[in-house]
């Protein structure tokens, strides 16, 4: 970089850059092109110019370069560099135009926070550097399809610890199986169509408990911690804790299919066969709202965990979106012709991932509602999931096929693929390990996916290694914390914003708040006055007195405005007239 | 093939032994904390909570005088000792930290009007009605030594000020005219008049030492130069004004205490209309002090309400009344910024918090730094109209509220009809005039 910078520059006066560890191989570089241009220029010349450089040179370190007290000078000057996408990767706000006329404290305080932004942004990006874990990857030899790769051959390539996380469970009676990870990666939670629940430590392998509720089972949801899951059972839906112990049967939402659980709201949305979108305060065990989709059975749903945003799939090929702030869909997008298989949103809220009856894969930008990808599957794909480091995972009948970056360039060979014993019923990526959980028709499996979880986490929010106290403490914060539904909406930034209501917006609103206007004028009721002045003639009078005054503002102001135009037209006629006088160059053989 | 696949070490992430604290590891990525925005203002909201929760001004109350308290001075050196003049001669010293009384002195016979203690700490000189101005040791006398004062004058007229100069051994009392003494000397080396009957405070200014302003019952503020022989200028208001007090920190601005319940500062260059009037008290205002960072005032009230204002707010940040306060005569905020002073006339001095909800004592790193925070996350939020209300939220006694309300519609009143008058003369016949130009007359050089 350094080299094409000084490139069109004069060779002889070099000038001194800071010199880093890592420009050392260009700096080479560049001293080999000078030798050689040097060898063409004559030797006398040379030896005058270098003397001159050499001069320049200590001129400019003597500028630039502190002196220890020892004579040495310190060879890295200065902060060291940050690598600029990293801080992009901070970035908050796009910056914006700066606007005129504003207040010499408002100034100062928004330069402040500029300031104070940055060097926040800084300190992230320099932290950055010094994470600990990096992702990991699968890369086949010359010739090699990555899905080609088996499951059993990455076990055996990768150290034990993680090899131990490629399993089979046969669970053959009860199957098929849903399944939840909770939010840490640690636990996992399995549930039986046929009424078996299982949670268990899945990297030790203990279960925590295994119960059959004698009912069939729709779906399994952890909650906030790994201490209570939800389960829809065949009329209702039930809350147990971590020793299977019943807690609640919440009567008020039946026929539920499928649950989908928000963190940072302490909710539980559920979609029922009744076509019913409700939400659960999980915190205080109250219904926050139920909305009727009229949409019919609804069975595909997911969350945008970008927003909070519910995303459904319908069987006539339409995605709708939903906040519990609003009895209408926010948006509906037709993504398919024939019905939604499976919808899945990515950690940035920006793609959304579909597959339908048309077997068809679709890939959508949430953000613009854009449709980025199509991609066909000859069986299509029943289950869809995203990692937390954009891997798609899809389900076509038994086999599991993973895929890589769907949405930038178009994909033609999965990155992994896995056959199962039985069709796949559920699909879920484990958060922070390379792994997909898999359940199928005969139990379950985890599969090693490389590269598929984000590798550092943040102790402070989900901390797969955290104490029993450390989760206490953890809940406890996160429930003070706790986002109200009301702040559910599309874009979660908003209320960071400037409210650039108008007036008359807010006037409009304070109407609908108060149910009439408070600056409307009062009609003129003539006051009552004795001694027969309050006759009806006299009353009239008064009336019409007021009435005329009225009148008269409004003519005074219609007549303001129309001297006004007036003088705008004249004034811009004027000008027009100027500017043709100004233009023909030829008016001086006018006459 | 090459293959990795995430595998950490649990070791790296769990503490070694029991008696470590746990570690944990942070990623800033802003893809790992979803909510940004909604959850610190969740966070904001409970920290404005919490304040109020928290917010417990009153500390004690300081009970021993038998009339009414008049005049309060801070010790110059020390941050635990009061002294407090009342209505019946009586002055105490307290001890702050104790909270009790130290020391009793029959001082003057009726009021006491003014305590000033001498720049080093070692004396204390108070004025009072019988026309005296005495000087007083901060010791307490020995066992058996008689209590008197070190030095006595006797004026020709009532005294009802005193301020003492910042280096000099110089004071300056009010009553009919604002004199300057020498503390060496028994006659003033200098007195000012300027047609007005009598003076009701002077004050010496902090920064240039040689200024000085007074109150006057003429409704008029005046400033001295000390060196000079006549006063430099005054302003006169429509009402009069009760004392008045320096910014410490900014040597051209102060601010008086007015009988038409504002308050305004003034930038002594200019006169001609204040820079700022602060309204929210629905009596006289009758005392005002600075707090040491010259960022705030607090000023007590006919109302039986202390308010503290911003300097350059127009509204108050704070009210403190308590049921049995009654009509707050003089008002203090100590030297450290921590705490406020207030004397009434039922006798009591009352410590408050000068920060409702600050914690006292000593904190620890964690707490500062939590506390850091919230007020960072108030500050950013404080715009919010939920977060807005409940800091703006404070209970105000009946009649201060009920009253409050009236004057607020005797405002309106007024500025409607002014409008309907405008509306109905010639154009420019009637000129708007602002609220801080309303309440200056003259300016008199």
């Amino acid at each position: 970089m350094a080299s094409a910078r000084d490139a069109p520059m004069d060779s002889h006066v070099e000038n001194k850059t800071e010199s880093r560890y890592w420009q050392e191989t260009h700096k080479g570089e560049k001293d080999d092109n000078e030798k050689e241009k040097n060898e063409d220029q004559p030797q006398q010349n040379k030896s005058q110019k270098s003397k001159k450089r050499k001069l320049d040179t200590k001129l400019q370190e003597s500028k630039k370069e502190k002196k220890f007290v020892s004579g040495k000078t310190d060879p890295f000057p200065g902060p060291a560099p940050i690598p600029k996408d990293r801080v992009q990767k901070f970035k908050r706000k796009e910056e914006k135009l700066k606007s005129r006329n504003k207040h010499h404290k408002l100034k100062r305080l928004i330069s402040q926070s500029k300031e104070a932004a940055k060097m926040a942004q800084n300190q992230a990006a320099r932290f950055d550097l010094l994470l600990p874990e990096d992702e990991g990857f699968l890369e086949g030899d010359e010739g090699e399809d990555t899905c080609t790769i088996s499951q059993e051959d990455i076990a055996e390539a990768v150290d034990i610890s993680s090899s131990a996380k490629y399993f089979n469970l046969k669970l053959s009676q009860f199957g098929p199986y849903r399944l939840d990870y909770s939010r840490t990666g640690r636990h996992l939670l399995l549930g039986g169509k046929r009424g078996h629940i299982a949670c268990l430590d899945w990297q030790s392998k203990q279960l925590m408990c295994e119960i059959n509720v004698l009912e069939s089972v729709n779906d399994v949801k952890w909650l906030h911690s790994e201490s209570m899951y939800a389960v829809a059972q065949k009329k209702w839906l039930y809350i147990y804790d971590s020793n299977g112990i019943e807690l609640h049967c919440i009567r008020k939402f039946n026929d539920v299919l499928r649950m989908q659980f928000l963190p940072y709201h302490f909710l539980l949305a559920t979609v029922s066969a009744t076509s019913f979108l409700q939400y659960l305060d999980v915190s205080v065990g109250k219904e926050v709202t139920a909305i009727c989709t009229k949409t019919g059975r609804l069975d595909v749903m997911c969350q945008n965990p970008y927003n909070a945003i519910i995303h459904l799939g319908h069987a006539n090929g339409t995605v709708t979106l939903w906040s519990p702030n609003q009895k209408e869909a926010l948006v509906k997008m037709l993504c398919h012709r024939g019905g939604v298989r499976s919808v899945s949103v990515d950690k940035t809220g920006t793609y959304m991932v579909t597959s339908g009856m048309d077997k068809k894969l679709k890939v959508y930008d949430i953000r613009a509602f854009k449709p980025l990808q199509s991609y066909f599957l000859p069986a299509g794909a029943s289950c869809l999931s995203l990692s937390q480091r954009g891997l798609l995972s899809a389900a076509t009948g038994d086999i599991v096929q993973v895929y890589r970056d769907v949405w930038n360039t178009p994909v033609t060979k999965p990155y992994m693929a896995h056959r199962v014993r039985g069709a796949v019923w559920g699909l879920h990526f484990c958060p922070f390990e390379d792994v997909l959980g898999v359940g199928h028709g005969d139990g379950f499996t985890s599969m090693l996916v490389p590269g598929a979880g984000e590798p550092n986490f943040d102790g402070l929010d989900a901390n797969p290694y955290r104490s029993a106290k450390q989760r206490q403490e953890w809940e406890v914060k996160a429930l003070l914390e706790k986002i109200q539904p009301e702040l559910i909406t599309l874009d979660p930034n908003k209320l960071g914003e400037v409210d650039k209501a108008t007036f008359e917006q807010r006037h409009q609103d304070r109407i609908e708040a108060l149910g009439f206007d408070p600056l409307a004028k009062q009609k003129f009721v003539p006051k009552f006055k004795k001694k027969g002045r309050s006759s009806t003639g006299s009353v009239e009078r008064r009336k019409k007195q007021v009435a005329h005054e009225d009148q008269r503002e409004i003519i005074k102001k219609t007549i303001e405005q129309k001297i006004r135009t007036e003088k705008e037209r004249k004034e811009k006629n004027h000008k027009a007239s100027d500017v043709s006088r100004q233009k023909s160059a030829l008016d001086r053989f006018k006459k | 093939m090459k293959v990795k696949v995430l595998s950490r070490n649990p070791d790296d992430y769990v503490r070694e032994t029991k008696y470590d604290i746990q570690r944990v590891p942070r990623n800033y990525d802003p893809s790992l904390h979803p909510f940004e925005v909604n959850r610190e203002y969740t966070r904001a909201l409970n920290a404005t909570k919490l304040e109020r929760v928290f917010a417990k001004p009153f500390l004690a109350s300081l009970d021993g005088h038998r009339d009414g308290v008049n005049c309060m001075a801070k010790h110059s050196t020390s941050l635990s000792c009061l002294l407090s003049g009342s209505c019946d001669g009586e002055l105490k010293i307290w001890n702050l930290t104790k909270r009790d009384c130290v020391r009793t002195l029959q001082a003057h016979e009726g009021f006491v009007r003014g305590i000033v203690v001498r720049f080093c700490g070692t004396s204390f000189f108070t004025v009072g009605d019988d026309k005296t101005i005495k000087q007083w040791k901060m010791e307490t006398p020995m066992y058996g030594e008689e209590e008197e004062p070190l030095n006595t004058i006797l004026g020709k007229t009532v005294f009802t000020g005193l301020d003492h100069h910042r280096q000099e051994g110089v004071f300056a009392t009010c009553g009919q005219q604002v004199d300057i003494w020498d503390e060496q000397r028994s006659s003033p080396i200098r007195s000012f008049t300027w047609g007005v009957d009598s003076f009701s405070s002077v004050r010496f200014n902090p920064v240039e030492t040689e200024l000085l302003a007074s109150c006057a019952s003429d409704r008029s503020i005046v400033l001295y130069d000390m060196r000079e022989a006549t006063p430099l200028k005054k302003v006169v208001m429509t009402m009069r004004s009760n004392t008045l007090c320096w910014n410490p920190m900014e040597a051209y601005y102060f601010t008086c205490a007015n009988e038409d319940y504002n308050l305004y500062t003034y930038d002594m260059r200019n006169l001609e209309q204040p820079v700022l009037v602060h309204m929210d008290h629905v009596s006289a205002v009758l005392d005002i002090d600075f707090s040491p960072t010259g960022k705030e005032f607090v000023s007590a009230s006919f109302d039986k309400t202390i308010r503290i204002f911003p300097k350059d707010g127009g509204h108050s940040r704070e009210v403190y009344h308590t049921k049995r306060m009654q009509h707050v005569i003089c008002v203090k905020w100590s030297a450290d910024n921590k705490y406020l002073l207030s004397g009434s006339d039922e006798m009591n001095i009352r410590l408050w918090k000068a920060n409702a909800s600050e914690k006292l004592g000593v904190l620890t790193h964690r707490e500062r730094e939590a506390t850091n925070y919230s007020q960072k996350l108030k500050e950013k939020f404080q715009h919010h109209p939920q977060i807005k209300r409940i800091a703006r939220h404070r209970h105000l006694p009946k009649t201060v509220f009920h009253q409050s309300k009236e004057l607020r519609v005797m405002r309106e009143a007024r500025r409607r009809k002014e409008r309907n008058v405008r509306k109905h003369s010639k154009p420019g016949s009637v000129p708007v005039i602002t609220e801080r130009e309303k309440h200056v007359v003259t300016v008199v050089k």
